[in-house]
């Protein structure tokens, strides 16, 4: 869901200069039974949101019967650990995580470096061709990503990069929708200070190593969260990429899990706690970045 | 700000006025322009560009999956993989089957993530609200955690013994065992009412192999499962993007129209809902992408059962070349995903584009505001 991503996106890399400026708003409560109704509704939904991911957690720490006699509670009324016990000692559980970390990190400062790269020599370098790269950039955003499956996994086994690390990393470490964000944010800043470095005498790569990098932080920021959420939760690439369980990613290896793997019966508690403890990473980084996540009055005007 | 997925709205053409002015500092720049974008032309080119033609190649050809497809051995057949998606037999039923499914999930969740999203935002909006960082947080989360993370989630609330189930039971009611029931929605509700069987020009007619009262079956039960799961995870992510456009709707209008006596639903459906159309359209578009792309889902959870009813045509792709060694086939679905993906992004960056507003337009803009002026 590129486009998603990329709506998302520019969201994120707005320029905080362009909300409106906050206007007090003198809204008389008319009934206090309406605004009643109004916190219970909204506490309701939120509660349907919560309450899942809540009960995963608390189910993790169930064990099997138990998962299956009382869903819906949240404590558990014998607590144990066995699920996390098993994923970790008796499973291929670390090992999955520690190739979704490599992953996830080859991945989020290989885009980093290469999709600003493009977008600064796109927004600011003058070569002839210049439009037709970028053109070319926007049709490929269009591109889904589950249509590419079989494709990708051809030009793999063509090229020998089939079930290896290189073959998990090179095809995700540049994105088009990261590129156009970058272009876009290189465009709104300006020009001066590159020009007087120039002048200066700074060649072209330390002018945008040394001057333009550290002023593009926040649309860097975005980038970071969106290949990190990206790459952490990818899963129809690796299916396609590799083979061996030694290359097993978190989704992959949580997923075969999840089709029954590894189980007799229903094994909720291992699913769950597998699941959960997926979640952790995005689960920080989203809290970390919250504020320009969920930047949308707040904290733009807040800055 | 208001309309935030707009690639093909910013201008690709270079400011002209620059580049004359500082033509100076300019020397060498084609060099380290073309070297600076060269790893994203590299790495686009190889893992995108041409796997999409070499698997063009392979839809109109019998490769098996033995060495390579460009091999002297693979030979040309012609429409055959794309033919044997439409001329009857089991290929065709199980595409049919796929399209039917995705239909239907796309038919339900894209009215159904719009409504909420803009629902959720419109509330978490409202300026005399406590802890609104809190609800939007509360909402938003699902949108971060993996398909993966999440089917596994969903296939323990809706499992027969499960939470949802649970609290039915609760209700007094008894829950379906959910991923178990291939069972069509309105198949079931028409069922409820005293009919099982279609009428004979729905039950002899078929298309893609499948009888017309079979298209009309809905989604299965499993199926409307993973239709709730899909608005549970994308609401989060439509609810800001309709947030970021409420903020920028203007209050002078909806503070008239209260002077005016508007109530409040008049007033969003008359006042904020009309300013939000850009959003509303993306919103939709994006859904209309997103939803003809179900693949994860159905790998972790259902792998296409129960009784092929939430096979999709994603995940069909990937089993007929994957798991059946029809590659070809596999390819042909592919395209045919990527033709329906396409027409719908096509006609959304079309319809977003950055235009000039005609002359008509405008004269019709201003007469509509003094109008409006003038009446009020």
């Amino acid at each position: 869901m590129t486009d998603t991503t990329l709506a998302r996106a520019e969201m994120l890399a707005d320029p905080p200069t362009s909300a409106p400026p906050r206007r007090r708003r003198r809204w008389t409560v008319r009934s206090a039974g309406g605004q009643v109704l109004l916190y219970a509704l909204i506490v309701a939904l939120a509660i349907v949101y919560i309450y899942p991911f809540l009960v995963q957690v608390g189910t993790s720490f169930k064990s099997e019967q138990e998962a299956a006699s009382n869903p819906i509670s949240l404590l558990p009324q014998t607590f144990t650990v066995a699920a996390y016990e098993r994923l970790f000692l008796n499973s291929d559980f670390p090992l999955w995580f520690a190739n979704s970390a490599v992953v996830t990190i080859l991945v989020t400062l290989g885009r980093v470096f290469f999709v600003s790269l493009a977008g600064y020599a796109l927004a600011r370098l003058h070569f002839r061709g210049r439009g037709v790269v970028f053109a070319a950039v926007v049709a490929v955003m269009a591109v889904p990503a589950v249509v590419l499956l079989i494709p990708k996994f051809l030009v793999l086994n063509q090229l020998g990069l089939y079930d290896s690390y290189a073959g998990m990393v090179l095809p995700l470490l540049v994105d088009a929708a990261g590129v156009f964000i970058m272009k876009n944010f290189f465009e709104s800043i300006p020009v001066s200070v590159e020009e007087q470095a120039r002048i200066d005498g700074a060649g072209t790569f330390r002018v945008f190593w040394s001057i333009v990098l550290p002023m593009a932080r926040p649309a860097l920021i975005t980038i970071v969260i969106l290949s990190f959420q990206g790459s952490w939760n990818e899963l129809s690439h690796f299916i396609v990429a590799t083979q061996s369980p030694e290359l097993t990613t978190l989704t992959k290896g949580v997923a075969s899990l999840a089709s029954g793997q590894l189980s007799q019966g229903t094994q909720y508690p291992l699913k769950l706690a597998a699941a959960a403890i997926m979640t952790i990473p995005v689960a920080v980084l989203f809290f970390i970045f919250q504020k320009r996540i969920m930047n949308t009055s707040e904290g733009a005007v807040k800055g | 700000m208001t309309a935030p997925a707009t690639p093909a709205a910013t201008p690709t053409r270079p400011v002209s006025t620059r580049s004359s002015r500082s033509g100076g500092t300019h020397r060498g720049e084609a060099g380290a322009g073309w070297l600076f974008v060269s790893p994203v032309i590299l790495i686009l080119g190889t893992f995108l560009l041409v796997p999409v033609l070499m698997a063009l190649w392979v839809s109109f050809s019998d490769w098996s999956g033995r060495g390579s497809p460009l091999s002297s051995s693979v030979d040309f057949v012609g429409l055959d993989n794309y033919s044997s998606l439409t001329s009857g037999g089991l290929t065709t039923r199980d595409f049919g089957t796929a399209l039917r499914n995705n239909a239907w999930y796309v038919l339900l969740v894209v009215p159904l993530q719009t409504a909420l999203s803009l629902f959720l935002a419109v509330l978490v909006s409202r300026r005399m609200l406590r802890a609104r960082g809190f609800f939007r947080t509360a909402f938003y989360f699902p949108s971060v955690t993996s398909s993966v993370a999440i089917t596994v989630l969903w296939l323990f609330l809706f499992s027969f013994a499960g939470p949802v189930n649970a609290l039915i039971a609760w209700f007094g009611g008894e829950g379906p065992n959910w991923f178990r029931e291939p069972t069509g929605i309105v198949h079931a509700a028409l069922a409820g009412i005293g009919v099982t069987s279609g009428p004979e020009f729905l039950t002899q007619n078929t298309a893609l192999g499948i009888s017309w009262w079979e298209w009309l079956a809905g989604p299965s039960v499993a199926m409307f499962a993973l239709i709730l799961m899909a608005v549970f995870t994308t609401s989060g992510t439509f609810m800001l993007l309709f947030i970021a456009a409420l903020q920028n709707v203007g209050y002078e209008l909806t503070e008239a129209a209260m002077v005016d006596g508007a109530n409040a639903w008049q007033r969003f459906w008359r006042i904020t809902l009309p300013q939000l159309r850009p959003t509303l359209f993306t919103v939709i578009t994006l859904g209309l992408i997103g939803c003809w792309q179900v693949f994860d889902q159905i790998y972790t959870g259902t792998k296409g059962d129960p009784a092929k009813t939430t096979m999709t045509p994603a995940y069909l792709s990937y089993t007929s070349a994957f798991r059946d060694n029809e590659w070809g086939v596999g390819a042909a679905i592919a395209f045919i995903l990527f033709l329906i993906i396409i027409v719908f992004t096509i006609f959304q960056r079309w319809v977003l584009r950055d235009r000039p507003v005609s002359r008509r337009r405008i004269r019709a803009y201003e007469s509509a505001t003094y109008r409006k002026g003038a009446t009020s």
